[in-house]
């Protein structure tokens, strides 16, 4: 009981400090801090409602006990995070998008393609391509190999759609500029429209750091050598050996969060002269 | 005319591309098995005959378009025009389960989410605590332990639709909190003054003027939305394969190498999403012409 008396008192200290925040001027400092108390009072009620009301670990461990299994099997979840995230994700990342990229730039020069490929791939981006998962696991062996390959066709779509409406993107003052200037197809290209594609192609490439995580971890329900996350996490359901699946869970999340982090950072870096980014 | 030449070619090019393409693929990827059958019958293929066998495999690494349509149409149309519509190999059996946790989560997850939207609206507190988690949670490959949230659901007791519908809830909730956020904070200051001159409160300003102009961006968000929320319920039901359901179909498949039935219950599921995008694009026409926003 006291664990619930308690909980419920931080939550509502909490949630008093954070009305009393969000009402003063917006600072850095704030719009960090109130989302944080947010978050460290979801965890504490969390622990406190999972203790308070002793609630079945094989139902919701406590994070404190996620937090025990995740400093225990650091070297488990190392192996399961290079043969998940960095064999399967981020090498299918790496072709799909790029190859997207490309294969974007070579229709890019005809009108009556980009008309066709957009619809389709507006659709196809929309399908439950996640699917195509046990057949791709069937195609290319239980290995790293056919996560990477359920991965490129994941992202494909939604990264060839935003990259060919990115190219559009440059309005037509500017491409008559070029046109002044005598400049060839290559040179308008590089020098105006694939900058300006920019923001489109960060879009996509951000839309795709998550669909890519989920499809490596998908793909090995359907089959995977002895490690890997999404291997882990169906085994260990099977075990209801729940702390660790959470610890899985973290990993993903961390690893999510990061990738993502990382290309926003790039895309502020390329399109720093975008509206969205400026300050103020 | 012109609208034929512009849109619909162009599409119809793309896609005949695409259909070439996989009975292309299907010719090379089942060439092997094809040529290894006939090495054991000890007899020559020509090419046509070896493109008719690649064509024509029970169990083939790549099926061709035709036998996946075939097997759509024997386990649909056909077993409707029989009167066994709902019976276990049916697909219009798999596809309304399917459906059913999709529409399910999708209408728990529109609420849920107008609700949080028009929250974060009003409330300073909540815009600024509550929506970058909302966004980080994104970030999270959630979908990739909808099948533990299904498995450990199931053994607390809850089966059937609910699992399935949770998941599809939380995929379907953050488009819905993102438009709406958008939406409601789309009317501009000099309507907002407009409310305020005729006394009007936050209830009666959310009702009169926020909640309808943020229709288009609700419609956008939808789309997205049901998309997304067929997906969760796909997943959702690769765990637990006896009560069936698309993603059950795939998993079977999947243990007996059943290739056509993996394929035809892919294509069942990509026409499910086609329909429900159109059907919610068919609703956002018509409420949007009605309230005189049409584009």
């Amino acid at each position: 009981m006291i664990w619930v008396v308690a909980t419920i008192l931080f939550w509502l200290v909490a949630w008093w400090i954070n009305l009393k925040l969000s009402h003063r001027p917006r600072t850095r400092l704030t719009s960090f801090l109130v989302p944080g108390l947010f978050g460290i009072t979801l965890l504490i009620l969390w622990e406190g409602m999972v203790r308070g009301f002793a609630i079945n670990p094989v139902l919701l461990p406590a994070p404190s006990a996620i937090g025990l299994a995740f400093a225990t099997s650091l070297p488990v979840l190392w192996v399961d995070f290079v043969q998940t995230f960095v064999k399967g994700a981020l090498s299918g990342y790496a072709i799909g998008c790029s190859a997207a990229f490309l294969i974007a730039i070579a229709v890019d020069r005809s009108p009556f393609l980009q008309r066709g490929l957009l619809p389709v791939g507006n659709f196809v981006a929309a399908l439950p391509i996640i699917g195509m998962a046990p057949i791709l696991v069937m195609w290319f062996g239980f290995d790293w190999q056919s996560k990477s390959a359920v991965v490129v066709v994941m992202v494909f779509f939604p990264m060839l759609v935003n990259t060919v409406q990115g190219l559009q993107a440059s309005d037509h003052m500017q491409r008559d500029l070029m046109q002044t200037y005598a400049a060839s197809y290559p040179q308008a290209l590089m020098k105006l429209r694939l900058p300006a594609a920019m923001p489109f192609v960060f879009n996509g490439l951000k839309i795709c750091t998550t669909l890519a995580l989920i499809g490596a971890i998908v793909a090995e329900f359907f089959g995977s050598p002895i490690k890997g996350m999404g291997f882990r996490i169906s085994t260990e359901v099977g075990r209801l050996a729940l702390d660790m699946v959470w610890a899985e869970i973290a990993v993903a999340a961390l690893a999510g969060s990061a990738f993502y982090g990382c290309v926003a950072v790039i895309e502020k870096a390329v399109t720093f002269w975008h509206p969205s980014q400026r300050r103020g | 005319m012109t609208w034929m030449r512009q849109h619909l070619m162009p599409v119809l090019t793309v896609v005949a591309a695409i259909i070439a393409l996989w009975y292309a693929g299907a010719v090379a990827l089942n060439a092997p098995w094809a040529y290894d059958q006939a090495k054991r019958a000890d007899r020559d293929l020509s090419f046509s005959a070896l493109v008719a066998e690649t064509w024509s495999q029970d169990k083939p690494k790549l099926p061709a378009p035709h036998q996946v349509v075939a097997e759509i149409w024997k386990t649909s149309g056909d077993m409707v025009l029989r009167g066994k519509a709902f019976s276990k190999r049916s697909l219009v059996f798999h596809g309304w389960i399917t459906l059913s946790a999709t529409m399910l989560g999708f209408i728990l997850g529109t609420g849920f989410g107008i609700l949080l939207a028009i929250g974060i609206v009003h409330n300073r507190a909540m815009d600024m605590s509550v929506m970058p988690w909302v966004i980080a949670s994104q970030t999270i490959p959630i979908l990739a332990i909808a099948p533990m949230v299904v498995v450990v659901m199931n053994s607390i007791g809850f089966a059937g639709l609910v699992p399935k519908s949770i998941i599809s809830m939380y995929l379907s909730f953050f488009p819905v909190v993102v438009g709406m956020t958008k939406g409601l904070r789309s009317p501009d200051a000099m309507e907002m003054d407009q409310m305020r001159t005729w006394n009007a409160g936050a209830w009666k300003t959310l009702i009169s003027l926020r909640l309808p102009s943020s229709m288009p961006y609700l419609f956008t968000s939808l789309k997205v939305a049901i998309a997304a929320s067929l997906v969760g319920a796909i997943v959702g039901e690769l765990p637990i394969n006896q009560d069936g359901g698309l993603g059950a179909r795939m998993l079977v498949g999947s243990y007996y190498g059943q290739t056509i039935q993996i394929w035809s219950a892919l294509l069942t599921a990509a026409a499910l999403a086609a329909c429900l995008v159109g059907l919610v694009g068919l609703v956002q026409g018509i409420t949007l012409r009605r309230m005189g926003m049409a584009r």
